[in-house]
This record gives C-alpha cells, sequence and structure tokens, in this order.
C-alpha cells in the first residue's frame, strides 16, 4: 500500500510541477560532467567528428531499465541536435531489446530535425550480448570510427573500465554515468568529471528535454527530503525507544 | 501512429502497474499482467535474432567498404554464422559446443578480465595526474588502505587494519551506496512516469 501512495503522490507532484516548470525557466547548478556534454556535442558538429553514444546493458524487464530508459531519452536529443553533421552519432548497447529502441530513437530524432532521409539504420548497434563482448564491441567503435567523445550512460560494470581505456588510448572525450555501484567507482577512476548517483537521470533536463526532465528533478528533490526525514526520525524513534 | 503506439504503451504500463498493486481487488488484472510479461519476455527474444542480424549486418557492411579493422570484422562474421549454424544443427548440450563455449567463449572473457584489472590498476595510478581535488585522493587513500588491510602481509598481519577496513566497508561505504541507490531508483521512478505518461517516448514516438 505504502509503495502505491509513493506513485501516486510522485505522479501527482510530477505532473504539477511540469506545468509549473513550463512557465518559469529552469534554475538547475552546474554539474561539470554535464556543461562537458553540451559543449562535446556543438565541437563534435564543428570539427567533423562523431559521437558515440553507449546506452550499456540494461534490460528493460528489470529494475535496471530506469538508467536505460534515461539514456534513450538522452539519445533522442543528441540524434535532433547532431542528426544534419556529417559524421552520424553511433550508439551501442549490450542488450538487444534497448538495441531495437535505440534506433527507434535514433530515427525519431533524425526525423523531429527534419532529416529523416540522412538516418542510417547501422548507426544503431547491438556490440555483444555479454559484459565483455559488448565492451569489445563498443571499443571497436570508439577506436576504428573517428569518435571525438563517447558518452556513457546507462547499466554499465566494472567492463566500462576497458571502455575507458580505450578512449584514452585514442584522447577521446569520455562521460560517464551508471546505476551499477560497481560502474560508478570505475568511472569516477576513469573520467574526467564523474556523474555520480541519481545524476545519470539529470542529463535530459540539461539538455534542455523539456519541461517534464527538469520537473523530474525537483521530484527527485522533494522525495529525497522525505527519505531523508524518514530516517532521522526512525533513528531518533529506535533512540527513544518508540520503536 | 504516433497516438497509437503511445496509448498502447501507456495503457500496457498501467495494466502492469494495476496487476502489481490492485491484484487484491481486482484478481484479473494479475492474469493481465503475466500475459502481457510473457508477451514481452517473447518480444526479447525475437529482437535479440535481430540484434544478431544487426551484428551481421554492420561487420559485412565495413567488410564490403574495407574500413579500417575490416579483417577484425569479417572473423566475427565467420565465427558468428559457423556458431550459429553448428548450434542450430548440434544443439547447444553437443560436446563440439562445449569445447566452443569452454575453449573459446569462456578463456576470451576470462583474458578480458584479466585486462580489466590491469587497466583498473593503470587508472588509479592516472587519476590524481587527470583530477587532483579532494575527492579524488581520498578515492586513492581508500582504495590503497582496503588492499592494505585486506591482503595477507608477509610479515603479519595486523589485525587493527582488518577491523578498521571492515569497518570502512561494512559501515562507510555500504552507507554511501545505499543513499546512491536511494538517488538511482528515485531518478528510476521519475524516468519511469515520464514513460508511463507520455512525455518521454522510447517507441517511435516524437
Amino acid at each position: 500500500m505504502i509503495e502505491l501512495v509513493i506513485l501516486v503522490v510522485s505522479a501527482f507532484l510530477l505532473l504539477v510541477f511540469t506545468v509549473w516548470k513550463r512557465r518559469s525557466p529552469a534554475n538547475l547548478r552546474e554539474i561539470p560532467a554535464l556543461t562537458r556534454l553540451y559543449r562535446t556535442l556543438g565541437l563534435s558538429m564543428e570539427d567533423g567528428t562523431r559521437l558515440h553514444i553507449s546506452l550499456g546493458r540494461g534490460s528493460l524487464l528489470d529494475a535496471r531499465g530506469g538508467s536505460a530508459l534515461a539514456g534513450l531519452a538522452m539519445l533522442r536529443h543528441i540524434a535532433e541536435r547532431t542528426s544534419v553533421s556529417d559524421m552520424p552519432s553511433v550508439t551501442s548497447s549490450g542488450d538487444p531489446a534497448l538495441g531495437l529502441l535505440a534506433q527507434d530513437t535514433l530515427q525519431a530524432g533524425y526525423q523531429a530535425a527534419g532529416a529523416e532521409e540522412l538516418y542510417v539504420p547501422t548507426t544503431g548497434r547491438v556490440t555483444g550480448l555479454t559484459p565483455f563482448s559488448f565492451a569489445a564491441g563498443a571499443m571497436n567503435i570508439s577506436q576504428n570510427e573517428n569518435v571525438s567523445a563517447n558518452i556513457m550512460v546507462g547499466h554499465f560494470g566494472s567492463e566500462a573500465a576497458l571502455l575507458a581505456e580505450a578512449s584514452d588510448r585514442e584522447s577521446v572525450v569520455m562521460i560517464g554515468a551508471s546505476d551499477d555501484i560497481t560502474g560508478q567507482a570505475v568511472l569516477f577512476a576513469n573520467t574526467q568529471d564523474a556523474l555520480i548517483g541519481e545524476e545519470l537521470f539529470a542529463a535530459g533536463a540539461y539538455l534542455s528535454a523539456g519541461a517534464s526532465h527538469v520537473a523530474s528533478l525537483t521530484v527527485q528533490d522533494i522525495l529525497r527530503w522525505l527519505v531523508i526525514i524518514t530516517l532521522l526520525g526512525g533513528a531518533a524513534a529506535k533512540f527513544l525507544g518508540m520503536i | 501512429m504516433r497516438v497509437f503506439t503511445a496509448v498502447i504503451a501507456i495503457a500496457a504500463g498501467i495494466l502492469i502497474l494495476g496487476g502489481y498493486f490492485l491484484q487484491g481487488l481486482f484478481p484479473a488484472l494479475a492474469d493481465v499482467q503475466t500475459l502481457l510479461l510473457n508477451w514481452a519476455i517473447i518480444l526479447v527474444g525475437a529482437a535479440t535474432l535481430v540484434g544478431i542480424f544487426n551484428l551481421i549486418s554492420v561487420h559485412t557492411d565495413k567488410v564490403r567498404r574495407r574500413e579500417k579493422g575490416s579483417t577484425y570484422s569479417a572473423i566475427l562474421v565467420i565465427c558468428l554464422v559457423v556458431t550459429l549454424l553448428l548450434g542450430m544443427i548440434l544443439r547447444p548440450d553437443h560436446s563440439a559446443m562445449e569445447i566452443v563455449m569452454n575453449g573459446i567463449i569462456l578463456p576470451s572473457e576470462a583474458a578480458l578480465m584479466g585486462l580489466l584489472t590491469i587497466s583498473l590498476l593503470y587508472a588509479a595510478i592516472r587519476l590524481l595526474r587527470r583530477r587532483t581535488d579532494l575527492m579524488s585522493i581520498i578515492f586513492l587513500i581508500t582504495a590503497a588502505f582496503l588492499i592494505f588491510s585486506f591482503a595477507t602481509l608477509p610479515f603479519a598481519n595486523i589485525p587493527a587494519l582488518g577491523t578498521v577496513g571492515r569497518w570502512v566497508t561494512q559501515v562507510l561505504a555500504l552507507g554511501g551506496a545505499r543513499g546512491i541507490l536511494i538517488g538511482v531508483a528515485l531518478g528510476t521512478l521519475t524516468t519511469g512516469l515520464r514513460v508511463l505518461f507520455g512525455a518521454d517516448r522510447p517507441y517511435g514516438g516524437n
């Protein structure tokens, strides 16, 4: 019952804040990795290189689907912005269903930019079905396809280190975010500006993906404060012998 | 078409959520939920085949255009097709397929795992050159301390090191990890709600 209440309250808050954020401009704190991502989009267009967006190997049928959906939301806006580039962005994923959705999302981005004829289906790729085969296939993209930036948003475990190593060898900018604790530690050690925890879900808001993305951040902040108050309240109640 | 796909996606999401939360009130929702999830599993199975054909198509294209690294692409396509055909003809539990699995695939993955150890060590060494800030210093000191506290030392083990190491992993690191996971869960919740409301449409809609 509590889960249903949390869901309904979150849905209500998201609707209210989406309407509100449409009227008032977003005021977001600076996240260096996302600022770098924004700059990278423009630079890749100017110097005729491509972006490699890796969505990880999160299955849509389990709890890792959230990070996969966040990656797809970001991909949609990157595809729209870079669709007229000489070198189209390439996506890689380690889950077949995610790979299909990535192709569909890329196409939707091209359609929105009015450049559907420039869409190449092979730019959305499934590079492998196990963590290491996925990483090996994705490494090949950043090494051989004139890539200027590797953007990794999704579910990555320790195999992210292999991708980071390949990026570093090719002097490719790397921006990484994972919902996995191990993946986050690896990315923290391997990237210049790491995205930690829920910052993974903030990319859409920072890429001006719409009011609903900014509203999501506000709802997350409210829910986070509720969790903090509940934890502190529970600890105090336990200390006082009330529970 | 876009409206149609959005309506199907939102309806499926609501029915599955209803199956989780309201099956006590409406038992039929649980059956609908199971049916929809079974369909999803079948579709994911079909998507795996599409993914394999995508892999073949991408690498065949590379070989045809003689792009950089096309030799590897050719080897990949040949091995993939041979393994696929062998698996279909002989069945996965045949001894030849076990040889392919135990003699090629598992050692290759193990080799990548070994490479990963070197990559992580190298990343730790380069961390301060890449980013010299307080968090990086804490990260490195913690990693080094935990390695020493759990490693078998040649002269003698220091009991206090192990106790402090366990406290760091079971209190500090576990608390931090839980905090991060709560943040990720909240992000997943709002992302899921956006898809449920049709604000994000990763299924062909603008």
